[in-house]
């Protein structure tokens, strides 16, 4: 049933099909609807047997839902940027102790200075904590990307925390028609949630043991052994929601035009939507640019990358984020999953904090790479030119 | 009827798992346990070295109370609410300092969750540093006796009147030093819905530079000089507090301790002592604990 | 080897870290005067000290040597002061 409505609510009709027990959140601004959206499902009994809290801090509702997980809930929440960030100690917890949250995050920029606008400077900080993290381009593709977070996080052979990331305002706030699933599809395709094991008082098992140095190092390579797992759990989740719904939103990549291009820009995210446009008109012009769209982040589809890469002579990567001291982070990922190629690399931070990304900023930075105009390396996009001063 | 250990690395002599094997047995084991980071994690629960015959987690050092909060959500939504109680085992510093936030989110929504504080009023696991339930005077490694300070400077954090504020329908203070009282409280406890708070008193020989011979009996000085009041608060009242009949002065109870032996030679020993007396008698009026 | 997922661990696995030797002294039990009151049994920080039922059905207090850390608990808050502790024989120095 196609239904004109924000981002927001695509995702909160999904989860709410996905039938979870147990939804801890906070709320936290350009997150907070989705919650309010299941509050209010909640208030008016539509989420079944499903119980609802709002926490005293994303710290406590992550915590809740390790318990909730543990104890056998299906578990949801979501959140962004400090909210993300405070939640990052329960989080990397859940991750080692590998229970299938899933969590939606409405990236933001971090502080300071306060913004509450779009960037990936958050999820990126939870890179290297286990959890699983995809991104989404449209808002149908967030509505349809929560069953499939559920499947692949409380999959046997995975059981790893599950972040769906979608561009705060950018795709939250936006109205778009979207084909609301129905209760049969997600059903054929998501199974109830079914724990390997569970806090149970028939078996009193001891969850969250520590490790002394004799067997943490094994704990760590099983959960890499699961992240690697994942990566065909995913793919599988991918290919069974393309044939169930005839919506394919790709593998962990999409490349568009690279067999023959010489440059190919890579996006994540809303922003794609236009890197594609400014792609596909260059290609009119006859211009030899593809685009390589990254879907999966965690596990990093280095392969499929280098793939997509291996003839191209120019790489450029628009990032939403920078790691500071170095460059931009997916940059990096693309550069080592590219180690041995040896085409030029570009990597251009763009749209930071909310700052408007303009049709022909993108233009511009394709074709600077395009006909040489800017060194190799890491740039940031349009700042104006400033001086640092102390007051 | 063992619901817990043996075989747990705890010190010889530890008040921590005399209390917490008291709290099980009065659930009868029928529960599921919550632990925050600290010394009663640390000692029971090492891979495929748990202690524990009844399902636990660990997750963080400042969580137990919303990890609590979460196996009641789950188990409500799952019906498997007559499988038990849901217990948090916490030390003082998780408490009332790191993990306050999210003891008092379980509170303010009012779970159906029995939080025990194993108050041995310090961080004991990392080696004896000051936490907000460490007493008046106490040498800590984070105060230290110096010239200028004669231990920690300031009162114990006052939880009892924090949990109580919050509304909850039962709140109490124990002692191992009065074992049956514990487990009538934790059997109380259990038969009321909602939160309930219970911190008992657990001597740390180490911390406290005690014997183990002495566990029980510093526990029972606590009590007995009104430092350490063991009362019971239901829906906000004050329904029962454990008389003293003849107090103590304090100096009983911080004589035999390491944590405090510097107070009888400092300079300023004796105006903390003076002022921990007067914490005492504080206690024993507002409590009417005196016969 | 096998590790479990997440490092669950099997209830009262901690069985087999026997702490017997930790300690230097013992608790021994005068039977005779032992009441199976259970405040030690209530009060053993290690759960090992258990009353139990003789084959004379006379019930008596009886340490586990094989966990006992020796740390006196039960010795201070015997009421009828029915338990001893003892040096073990290693700890015995002898003067000459």
């Amino acid at each position: 049933m196609e239904k004109v409505v924000r981002g927001f609510y695509s995702i909160a009709h999904s989860v709410k099909l996905c039938k979870p027990n147990v939804i801890a959140a906070y709320p936290i601004t350009p997150q907070t609807e989705i919650v309010e959206n299941l509050a209010e499902m909640y208030a008016n009994g539509e989420l079944g047997d499903c119980e609802y809290v709002t926490a005293e801090s994303e710290f406590g509702a992550a915590s809740i839902l390790v318990g909730a997980s543990a104890a056998g809930a299906r578990t949801f929440t979501a959140t962004c940027s400090q909210g993300l960030i405070l939640m990052s100690e329960v989080l990397i917890n859940a991750a080692g102790m590998r229970l299938p949250i899933v969590l939606v995050n409405t990236n933001r920029a971090l502080s300071a200075p306060l913004s509450i606008w779009n960037d990936h400077q958050d999820s990126m900080v939870l890179r290297d904590g286990g959890l699983m993290q995809i991104h989404v381009e449209t808002n149908q593709e967030a509505h349809d990307m929560v069953p499939v977070a559920f499947k692949v996080a409380e999959d046997h052979k995975v059981m790893l925390p599950f972040m769906i990331n979608m561009d705060g305002y950018k795709l939250t706030h936006a109205y778009e028609p979207i084909d609301l699933l129905e209760q049969e599809m997600v059903d054929t395709f998501l199974p109830p949630y079914n724990p390997p094991v569970y806090m149970t008082t028939k078996d009193p098992l001891t969850f969250g043991s520590y490790a002394p140095p004799q067997y943490y190092a094994e704990f760590r390579v099983a959960l890499q052994n699961a992240m690697e797992r994942a990566r065909k759990v995913l793919e599988k989740a991918y290919k069974e929601w393309a044939e169930i719904t005839g919506r394919d939103w790709g593998g962990h990549i999409v490349a568009e035009g690279v067999e023959d291009a010489d440059l190919v820009a890579i996006s994540m995210g809303s922003l794609t939507g236009m890197v594609r446009d400014v792609i596909s008109e260059l290609r009119n012009q006859g211009k030899k640019v593809g685009l390589l769209k990254i879907r999966t982040f965690r596990p990093f589809p280095a392969k499929e990358v280098r793939g997509a890469l291996k003839d191209a002579e120019k790489i450029l990567v628009f990032e939403r984020a920078v790691s500071f001291g170095h460059g931009g982070p997916v940059g990096m990922e693309v550069k080592s999953a590219c180690f041995g190629l040896t085409p030029e690399f570009y990597s251009f931070a763009v749209g930071l904090g909310g700052r408007d990304v303009p049709r022909e900023e993108i233009v511009r930075i394709i074709s600077d790479v395009y006909y040489g105009k800017v060194d190799q390396g890491f740039h940031f996009g349009t700042v104006k030119p400033f001086e640092e001063v102390i007051v | 009827m063992n619901y817990f250990g043996p075989g747990h690395g705890a010190c010889p002599g530890c008040g921590l798992t005399i209390a917490t094997r008291n709290v099980l047995e009065a659930l009868e084991g029928k529960c599921f346990v919550a632990n925050s980071t600290g010394c009663l994690e640390i000692v029971s629960s090492q891979y495929e070295r748990s202690a524990w015959g009844v399902p636990y987690i660990h997750s963080l050092f400042e969580n137990a109370g919303a990890v609590a909060a979460g196996i009641d959500l789950a188990l409500k939504a799952l019906k498997r609410k007559g499988e038990g109680k849901v217990v948090v085992f916490a030390g003082d510093g998780a408490t009332a300092d790191i993990g306050i936030g999210t003891l008092s989110g379980m509170f303010d929504r009012n779970h159906d969750v029995i939080y025990i504080c194993l108050d041995n009023e310090a961080y004991q696991n990392t080696g004896n540093q000051q936490s907000g339930l460490t007493p008046l005077g106490s040498n800590t490694t984070t105060t230290p006796v110096g010239e200028l300070f004669p231990g920690k400077m300031g009162r114990k954090k006052d939880m009892v009147s924090i949990a109580v504020a919050h509304g909850i329908p039962y709140v109490a203070t124990a002692s191992v030093a009065f074992h049956a009282d514990l487990r009538r409280k934790v059997k109380k406890a259990a038969e009321i819905e909602g939160a309930k708070y219970i911190q008992i008193h657990s001597p740390c020989v180490t911390g406290w530079g005690i014997d183990g011979k002495q566990t029980i009996l510093s526990a029972k000085l606590a009590y007995e000089t009104a430092l350490y009041p063991i009362v019971e608060y239901e829906n906000g009242e004050l329904t029962r507090v454990r008389k003293i009949k003849e107090r103590k002065p304090v100096e009983e109870y911080l004589k035999i301790q390491r944590r405090f032996r510097h107070l009888f030679k400092h300079p300023k020993g004796k105006e903390i002592i003076s002022m921990l007396q007067k914490i005492a008698d504080e206690n024993a009026a507002k409590f009417n604990l005196d016969v | 080897m096998k590790i479990t997922l997440g490092g669950i661990s099997k209830p009262h696995s901690s069985k087999t870290m026997k702490t017997g030797d930790w300690g230097t002294e013992y608790p021994v039990v005068d039977e005779e005067k032992c009441t199976a009151c259970k405040t030690c049994e209530y009060l053993c920080p290690d759960a090992c000290i258990v009353v139990v039922e003789k084959e004379d059905e006379k019930k008596v207090a009886v340490p586990d040597y094989e966990y006992c850390k020796g740390c006196g608990v039960c010795f201070s808050v015997c009421p009828v002061d029915a338990i001893k502790m003892e040096l073990k024989d290693i700890y015995k120095l002898e003067v000459c």
